[in-house]
């Protein structure tokens, strides 16, 4: 009993981590709004973070800054993909976000339904 | 977090859904910060909560402020998330405990970063001087890849036409 609370704990990271990339799959999947699916987007995203994040942390570890009075060190690998990661994902958010502006110059809105809606060769 | 989240599912208004993802990219920085990551709290802090948001507010002002009811009902992708979401907790049971030191990742390459950082660059901040020292070519890529990104918006938001 009391390993199976142990085991839950120590992976209580990861549940964090399945309910915040399903909660963004399912944005992603169900809403008809561009702005909210790309929200939707930026969640997945973030819960990707945690994933590479969470393990390099070591208990009792401190921030990757060398300094004499600490000896262990949570990993700093990670840490630069993830600063890559970031960064990246603002830049295909802003490409998404001037479609979606695009999108709604063209056709004068940004849901789906009534996009499918107005196709002109719809039978 | 979580209840941050079910209000994103939930409001249909969405301006309370843009100012819901700040305070969860805000609470994300939190999150990064006790997981030791400094520099990427600070990244997820200045871009998540600043950057994306003045983006999104500013495509809201463009477009329509309220979502429409969706036409069809979401059982079928309810259902598909949470077969996924059980088949990613069955891949936990593989994955190493949280916290621990004698994983692979604290095993490799970090230890080398650790114990060569401070006599090769002499950064004391090690995440720096990997991602500009030991890793300069991705921050390259990286920046290759925000410059391609910027080209694209700026071409398709170009009102006059050729």
């Amino acid at each position: 009993m009391s390993s199976t609370i142990y085991n839950f704990i120590s992976s209580y990271n990861y549940y964090v981590i399945i309910f915040l990339m399903i909660s963004g799959l399912f944005i992603v999947v169900s809403r008809g709004n561009m702005v909210k699916k790309l929200v939707g987007l930026a969640l997945f995203q973030t819960s990707v973070y945690i994933l590479y994040i969470s393990p390099g942390k070591i208990l009792n570890g401190t921030a990757p800054i060398l300094d004499d009075v600490y000896s262990i060190y949570s990993s700093p690998f990670p840490h630069v993909l993830i600063l890559t990661a970031i960064v990246v994902g603002i830049a295909t958010l802003a490409l998404g976000l001037s479609l979606v502006i695009r999108v709604n110059e063209e056709f004068g809105t940004i849901e789906e339904d009534e996009l499918f809606d107005n196709e002109p060769n719809n039978e | 977090m979580a209840l941050t989240t079910l209000g994103i599912i939930r409001l249909r208004n969405l301006f309370s859904v843009v100012i819901l993802s700040t305070i969860y990219s805000f609470l994300m920085a939190t999150l990064l910060l006790i997981f030791d990551a400094v520099d990427v709290a600070l990244t997820e802090a200045a871009v998540g909560a600043g950057i994306s948001t003045v983006l999104m507010l500013t495509v809201l002002y463009y477009t329509k402020v309220n979502e429409e009811k969706p036409k069809f009902k979401s059982i079928l992708p309810l259902i598909i998330c949470l077969t996924i979401g059980g088949l990613l907790i069955y891949g936990t049971y593989g994955l190493p405990p949280f916290g621990a030191s004698d994983t692979p990742i604290h095993t490799h390459i970090s230890v080398q970063y650790l114990e060569r950082s401070m006599s090769e660059t002499g950064v004391p901040n090690v995440v720096t001087s990997v991602l500009a020292s030991y890793r300069g070519f991705d921050t390259l890529g990286e920046v290759i890849v925000v410059f391609t990104a910027a080209i694209g918006v700026l071409s398709i938001l170009k009102r006059d036409k050729i």
